[in-house]
């Protein structure tokens, strides 16, 4: 799949933003980043409703806009979900799926063809097609408006934070069928975000912007793991791991989930063995050893080298990447601790984990 | 009650010159109202501020320049006559000229608000599902703004009905041409008979009284989403 490159310059007063990036053509990547990082600004830029002056997007081998060109947005092939549904209120759900299923060019290879029936019933709104949006609720409202950025069968589907004008209830009501489009859409997905646990559910590829430029990017596990980047900083640094479900105990009602590098036991899932699963180990829930404990509950130990080893958000506290076989973890450990074991870089250890978060409950 | 012949002539032609004003202002004011609500021209003031004159001016100025303007040696009626249609005060269609200049506003000012309630992101949304700025015009602005063409339909026509001082600078008073219900009254007063002014007048009261009763009592029916 040919990549995105997106290069743009802007600066208008109190605010800059500069980026040079090459997005993957395929997958979902996360443009995650606090607001006035500029990453909706990137995300209009690249759908043409903002016109960076010196700009130069190349969208798989098309020309979107250089300095001699600028195609219009009504003529990129793209989807785009707004932070706040903003249907038409003139027109019923199917009137909205249809306006821009209609006017979408025949020209698309019918391979890359989402049809309207496709869109309805990956967003499950079938029920919902003769009514008017306020008749909708909110979670409603949001997949229509997905399903409305599908049904022109685009190239790219844009989403700017989708859930964050959303309740929890309503966001825990989507994210499935955003799972959902993530493995059964063949197009690549870019989704502004500032909430760490959605990017980390649903993304492949990461980016972190902050004060209009970026950061970092790269595939979402290494970007994670980064503890140079205000990813780490927060409440929430922590890593994603991709899991599958290795067996069942029926006794105790626990399932074994396999990675690279080791294992984790957690309660009981439904999913059969060979599913699929992402976890999310928070760095608050990692803690280090310098043996394999032995009279502790805690039931996942996983032997681990020390990568390297960073300030925390606090002084008391730094942040220790380790490796696991292949997997990167963070812990958050005093200071205290960090002395007191003598934590360096290429000790081996033991990783105890306390929790884990599954990604899709 | 019975209406003279010459009462039933001038409220025709009330309603004519009135229906005509408005459809010509649906069709020359909504672009205004479109440009005056999008631009971010310095003209925009300027503009705006032209398109509101009738509303503070006396409409014995308005009428006035227009007849200069239109007169056999102003430069619209060198114009026309030109143009092999003679000069325009005096006549129906003079009248037309003079109300849409008069009942501007009343068409612009509702409109323009309806396009700026709403807002960029319909228009925003449009243009991700590929519509043309022309087709989108047409398909959501148009339909989001139709309370405030309704609106505007009413006032304009109510207005053009009221008028009386540019139609006399502008139209004189004659028969059947340019005299409207609002000068045929003037006459009845000026020639005593006030039993047919009340007659006419009473008409014009509970019209203008109906049709603002419409206005405050229509509620778009639609919520916001």
């Amino acid at each position: 799949m040919e990549p995105i490159n997106a290069r743009f310059a802007i600066e208008w007063p109190g605010f800059n933003l500069t980026v040079d990036l090459e997005l993957p053509g395929r997958g979902v990547t996360g443009l995650f980043g606090h607001s006035g990082s500029g990453k909706t600004t990137l995300l209009r830029c690249i759908a043409g409703l903002v016109r960076a002056p010196e700009g130069r997007l190349v969208f798989r081998g098309e020309i979107w806009q250089d300095a001699n060109t600028w195609v219009p947005t009504h003529r990129r092939s793209l989807g785009y979900v707004f932070q706040e549904a903003s249907l038409f209120p003139h027109l019923t759900v199917m009137g909205n799926l249809r306006y821009g299923q209609k006017r979408a060019p025949s020209s698309v290879g019918a391979e890359d063809r989402v049809s309207l029936d496709q869109a309805i019933a990956l967003l499950g709104i079938d029920h919902l097609l003769t009514r008017k949006p306020d008749r909708l609720s909110g979670g409603e409202r949001q997949r229509v408006a997905i399903a409305r950025a599908l049904a022109v069968s685009p190239r790219v589907l844009l989403m700017d934070e989708p859930l964050a004008a959303l309740d929890i209830a309503r966001k825990q009501e989507i994210l499935p069928y955003l799972e959902r489009l993530h493995d059964e859409l063949a197009i690549p997905v870019l989704y502004v975000s500032h909430a760490p646990d959605e990017v980390a559910r649903l993304a492949d590829h990461l980016v972190v912007m902050d004060g209009g430029r970026v950061l970092a990017s790269g595939p979402l596990k290494e970007t994670l793991a980064r503890l140079d980047l205000p990813t780490a900083f927060s409440e929430d640094a922590g890593v994603v791991i991709e899991a599958v479900v290795a067996s069942h105990d029926e006794n105790y009602h626990l399932s074994r989930l396999d990675f690279p590098g080791g294992n984790v036991v957690v309660a009981q899932r439904k999913e059969p063995v060979g599913h699929r699963l992402r976890l999310r180990v928070h760095a608050r829930d990692v803690s280090l050893a310098l043996e394999r404990a032995t009279g502790t509950s805690i039931a996942n130990l996983l032997p681990a080298t020390v990568v390297e080893i960073a300030d925390a958000d606090t002084p008391g506290h730094c942040l220790v990447r380790l490796d696991a076989g292949g997997t990167p973890l963070i812990a958050r450990i005093t200071r205290r601790s960090l002395d007191h074991l003598g934590v360096a870089r290429g000790k081996a250890m033991w990783a105890q984990i306390k929790a884990v978060a599954l990604l899709g409950d | 009650m019975l209406l003279s012949e010459t009462d039933l002539q001038s409220i025709w032609l009330t309603l004519r010159l009135a229906g005509v004003v408005t459809l010509i202002l649906f069709i020359v004011g909504t672009p205004v109202a479109w440009w005056l609500a999008r631009t971010r021209s310095r003209l925009k003031g300027p503009v705006g501020a032209v398109v509101a004159l009738p509303l503070v001016l006396p409409p014995s100025v308005l009428g006035f320049y227009l007849l200069v303007t239109m007169g056999p040696n102003g430069p619209v009626g060198q114009l026309t006559q030109a143009l092999g249609l003679g000069v325009l005060p005096f006549t129906f269609w003079g009248l037309v000229v003079a109300s849409v200049f008069y009942s501007l506003p009343f068409m612009v000012q509702p409109v323009q608000n309806a396009f700026e309630a709403i807002g960029n992101r319909p228009l925003e949304v449009a243009a991700t599902l590929r519509a043309s700025p022309l087709d989108t015009f047409f398909t959501v602005a148009l339909p989001l703004a139709a309370p405030g063409f309704v609106t505007a339909g009413i006032l304009t026509f109510a207005h053009t009905v009221g008028e009386f001082g540019v139609v006399l600078m502008i139209g004189g008073n004659i028969p059947g041409v340019t005299r409207v219900a609002s000068v045929q009254i003037y006459d009845h007063v000026e020639a005593m008979e006030y039993g047919d002014a009340h007659r006419l007048a009473a008409i014009m009261l509970i019209f203008s009284f109906l049709v603002l009763l419409a206005l405050y009592l229509w509620r778009p029916n639609q919520k916001n989403t």
